[in-house]
């Protein structure tokens, strides 16, 4: 961590977005994290992918759980709302404020513990109700706060820091999240912010419940030989399927590509994401293919990356719910109360 | 032999299989007499289960409006041969029993003591229907009728009753008025007129018919809840689904067909809170409805909502436990899990309501209170008014009336430059200021955590701000006093020694315990309870009385703990009287207790304006 203020002050000449911030507007407080940890690389990633989606930070709500990673939206977005919940249930937290109010953009920030061990249930139904969130996963297989204990996604046989090998099956949250009706499915890399910031962007966008597991490796308790969470062994087995570049709905398409190495995919609300096909075979929109593609690479111990499933028609829970259009946080005892002549009705028919 | 003679004050309880169609016909039954402008309180007494397994109606005639179970059965409708010993032993002496006589019962399962009354209904209904579904549906119908002969219950509200729930399905109408006629006609032919009857009156007024959950939902309906997350569980379901009936009609846009809220069934208990807490914060009203497993299950987020602060409401149908307990039986067993829920030193604002009527005024009062003290409040009912039907006040609503949004800093007070610390106490009262979410691109933002933090919502572990923290929250609770509903005196007609304090669903038997022991010379004022944090009225009035009886539904006298420990009173001038079998209270069992304990303290009435 470092302990050098960040000045207030903003250099003049610093590039302003569509609406008037510049990337610095996005940073938060100064990261407690240790120093190299893969998570604050992520938050980086959080900061370029809102300033360039021109999102106004106050725009965003953040919520998180318990955990390192749970730490790091006070460390990004210093002007929107965070809520650092209870351990493993932000998504209901996160479902019962976007029921509140469909409007703010909703991201999620857990981590392998959170997720994968005491809040794999939230983590499930969040999914499948179709809340729209971006979900992401700072996953490093390991619980850091409390000093090194294996999580839930450790890969069987990887060996902690104190040389003790894992003999329980991993949890691996792509293929479950696949299962269990997320929209938008990717996994990233913090080291790679290349491929991770496009990503970021393309899932806050996505109008539907997206998910991104992100390998984060943990600089102190599972960086070293024998795990297969660390920088080294993450580079080397990375597999990713794409590169992806994503365009908001309102901007014009220039990207110019040779025939066949390119995947449009137009989503809901008019905006794309283009694909730039590194496995000529790997189609995003196959859900049932992307499972299988995901587990035969992880048999042959290589780490799939890149953005796995789009459901271009992603439907979100206030549009299966059948919610107004405003806000409900914003509706008063005119819209609500339905007053005493209502009342007077309801009691005769209880007579 | 003795025979029990009654107009319009007496018990009739059904025996019955759960899974027959028996409650359908009971409550025809119990609506019938109400028609007849008396009042009655009918009661269900279920299994966990859902067919095949003993279960009971009793219904209370009541002419003098007594809405609490009384004790005792002065006519036993004794339909399951599974729970025979145990209902004819219940019956009264000089009381009635009526039962299936298809197939013989020796003269030794009866009782030489009691009026009997056979009817052979199987065999009657094995002649008349050949439809084995129909038998057993008609069968109840067929002892409606036989009942209503010997109580002298007009047939006609039968018969109106019957036109309002077969509308447009006359086939249903004839075949279900048919039976009825059967019963009679055999009543009329073959048994022996009883002395109990029900006579035409005009007591009932423009009382409503109602249960407690389904009143809690309209309270939250009218209160301006716009989420609600649940997860099933026995005897608060119904809350929601009511929610649900309501919302339908009352909060869907009449051209758009949108609706103005919405209802998330979650995976869990854990999830419902979370949701209803994420709501809260994002300046939605929430509500979850539980009962006690469920209420264990939040605790730890029951926590958070209590140190970060955020608005949120639950409905507590209180069940018996511990643990999986008594699912089908009522108690109010949660006072203690709910008012100190969590770990650390949390307290939590209850509401007590005693019927269908404050289930709908404490709903959507705790909405209120939720927002204006930001924090959880409780609304703790019971199954006993959750899931019957009670008599109560109509429902009222002044239209002037606003929702009470509590301390919301806008986006204009942040422009005119006001300091936003979401902890610091501004007013003196303990209560901060909180921004919605997206209220302003540059100011007004913070960290909402359960961790320790400074007035201005930053991370803190220093000692100060944690005191400073936890005693402003120790102000918002004393705040809190002056905003929770006062308890109800019945004051005796004579100045008294001693008292009586109760709360919830005790309610209603005790009125009618008061006035028995009134006419044995026992005066006692009383007191109900009606929320958490306790106002000084409560301590007054424990200080003002000798000995005070503490009712309450219960193993552990859980109310007289929290007396003691929070209203500061003299624990040697309370003595719980505790009632914790699973079914309700009866006004019998008060009386009993009260009119025992003040001989056992030697106390004689000798000269009425002096005494007890």
């Amino acid at each position: 961590m470092t302990y050098i203020a960040k000045p207030r002050l903003h250099h003049p000449s610093l590039a302003k977005n569509r609406v008037g911030f510049t990337r610095r507007d996005y940073e938060g407080k100064i990261s407690t994290l240790c120093a190299g940890c893969g998570h604050d690389s992520i938050s980086a990633s959080i900061i370029q992918a809102c300033w360039e989606l021109d999102i106004e930070p106050h725009r965003v709500a953040k919520l998180s759980g318990i955990g390192c990673s749970s730490k790091t939206p006070d460390y990004f977005l210093g002007n929107s709302h965070g809520f650092n919940t209870v351990h493993g249930r932000m998504p209901s937290v996160l479902t019962g404020a976007y029921l509140a109010n469909r409007e703010l953009i909703y991201l999620g920030v857990s981590g392998d513990g959170d997720s994968a061990s005491i809040g794999l249930g939230q983590f499930a139904h969040v999914m499948r109700r179709g809340v729209n969130m971006t979900y992401l996963v700072e996953n490093n297989g390991v619980y850091g706060l409390t000093k090194g204990q294996f999580s839930a996604t450790a890969d069987k046989g990887s060996r902690s820091k104190k040389g003790q090998s894992n003999n329980d099956a991993p949890i691996d949250l792509v293929t479950l999240a696949l299962v269990m009706g997320a929209t938008f499915v990717a996994r990233g890399f913090s080291g790679d912010k290349t491929q991770l910031v496009p990503l970021l962007r393309a899932a806050l966008a996505h109008q539907g419940a997206a998910v991104i597991d992100i390998l984060s490796p943990c600089i102190t308790f599972n960086n070293h030989s024998g795990s297969t969470k660390s920088y080294d062994y993450v580079r080397e087995h990375n597999e990713a399927v794409n590169r992806l570049d994503f365009i908001p709905l309102r901007e014009e398409i220039t990207a110019d590509y040779a025939a066949g190495e390119l995947v449009a995919v137009r989503q809901h609300d008019g905006s794309v994401v283009h694909l730039r096909k590194l496995h000529a075979d790997y189609d995003p929109t196959d859900r049932i293919r992307a499972m299988s593609y995901i587990q035969e690479h992880a048999a042959r111990g290589e780490v799939v990356t890149g953005l796995l499933y789009v459901d271009p028609e992603a439907a979100d829970l206030h549009r299966q719910l059948g919610t107004v259009e405003q806000p409900l946080n914003t509706l008063g005892a005119a819209e609500l109360c339905p007053g005493s002549k209502a009342l007077e009705k309801i009691n005769a028919a209880l007579r | 032999m003795q025979k029990i003679e009654a107009i319009n004050d007496f018990v009739v309880k059904f025996a019955n299989i759960n899974g027959s169609g028996s409650a359908s016909a009971n409550e025809l039954f119990a609506r019938a007499i109400l028609r007849m402008g008396v009042p009655v309180s009918p009661r269900n007494i279920f299994p966990s289960n859902i067919q095949g397994l003993p279960t009971w109606f009793e219904v209370r005639v009541t002419e003098h409006g007594y809405l609490g179970r009384r004790g005792g059965v002065d006519l036993m409708v004794a339909m399951n041969p599974q729970s025979w010993e145990q209902d004819v032993r219940e019956i009264d002496p000089g009381g009635y029993l009526f039962y299936d006589s298809s197939k013989a019962v020796p003269r030794s399962r009866l009782r030489s003591d009691i009026h009997v009354l056979g009817m052979p209904l199987t065999e009657i209904c094995n002649d008349t229907y050949s439809d084995s579904r129909e038998r057993q549906l008609f069968k109840n119908i067929i002892y409606v009728g036989a009942l209503t002969t010997l109580l002298d219950i007009d047939p006609q509200e039968i018969e109106k009753l019957f036109g309002e729930q077969y509308k447009g399905k006359e086939k249903l109408f004839d075949s279900n008025l048919q039976a009825l006629n059967l019963g009679r006609e055999y009543a009329r032919q073959h048994l022996k007129p009883i002395a109990l009857k029900v006579e035409r009156r005009d007591r009932v007024g423009d009382m409503i018919f109602t249960d407690g959950n389904s009143a809690a939902a309209l309270g939250c309906i009218y209160g301006g809840a716009t989420v609600c997350a649940w997860y099933p569980i026995t005897p608060s379901s119904s809350v929601p689904e009511a929610f649900e009936r309501y919302a339908k009609k009352l909060r869907t846009d009449p051209v758009s067909g949108e609706k103005r809220y919405s209802i998330v069934q979650a995976e869990d208990e854990l999830a419902s809170i979370g949701m209803v807490i994420g709501a809260g914060w994002n300046g939605a009203r929430a509500f979850t409805s539980t009962s006690g497993p469920g209420i264990s299950l939040m605790a730890e987020f029951i926590g958070l909502a209590y140190f970060a602060e955020i608005p949120a409401v639950l409905i507590n149908v209180q069940r018996g436990g511990p643990s999986t307990g008594m699912p089908t039986r009522t108690q109010q067993a949660d006072v203690l899990a709910c008012a100190y829920a969590s770990h650390g030193d949390t307290k939590h604002v209850l509401l007590f309501p005693e019927d269908p009527y404050e289930c709908f005024e404490m709903s959507a009062q705790a909405l209120d209170l939720a927002e204006r003290l930001q924090t959880p409040v409780f609304v703790m009912t019971d199954l006993d008014i959750g899931m019957n039907q009670r008599l109560c006040r109509p429902f009222a609503w002044d239209d002037s009336r606003e929702y009470d949004r509590g301390k919301v800093m806008t986006r204009e007070a942040l422009d005119a430059g006001s300091d936003f610390g979401r902890y610091l106490d501004v007013d003196g009262d303990g209560i901060p200021y909180r921004t919605y979410p997206g209220t302003h691109p540059t100011k007004g933002g913070y960290f909402t955590r359960g961790t320790t933090k400074n007035a201005y919502a930053v991370y803190s572990e220093a000692g100060a701000d944690y005191i400073y923290n936890m005693q402003r929250l120790r102000q918002k609770f004393e705040t809190a006093k002056s905003l929770v509903p006062l308890p109800v005196l019945t004051a005796a007609r004579y100045p008294a020694r001693f008292a009586a304090i109760l709360y919830g669903s005790t309610g209603p038997a005790m009125q009618e315990a008061l006035d028995a022991l009134a006419e044995q010379g026992i005066y006692i004022n009383a007191l109900r309870v009606r929320a958490f944090p306790f106002q000084n009225e409560i301590a007054d009035f424990i200080a003002a009385h000798s000995k005070v009886f503490v009712f309450e539904q219960n193993f552990d006298g859980q109310l007289t703990t929290l007396l003691i420990n929070e209203a500061h009173v003299n624990p040697a001038s309370l003595i719980p009287v505790l009632h914790y079998d699973g079914t309700p209270i009866t006004a019998r069992f008060i009386t009993q207790e009260i009119a025992e304990r003040v001989a056992r303290l030697n106390v004689r009435p000798l000269r009425e304006h002096m005494v007890a």
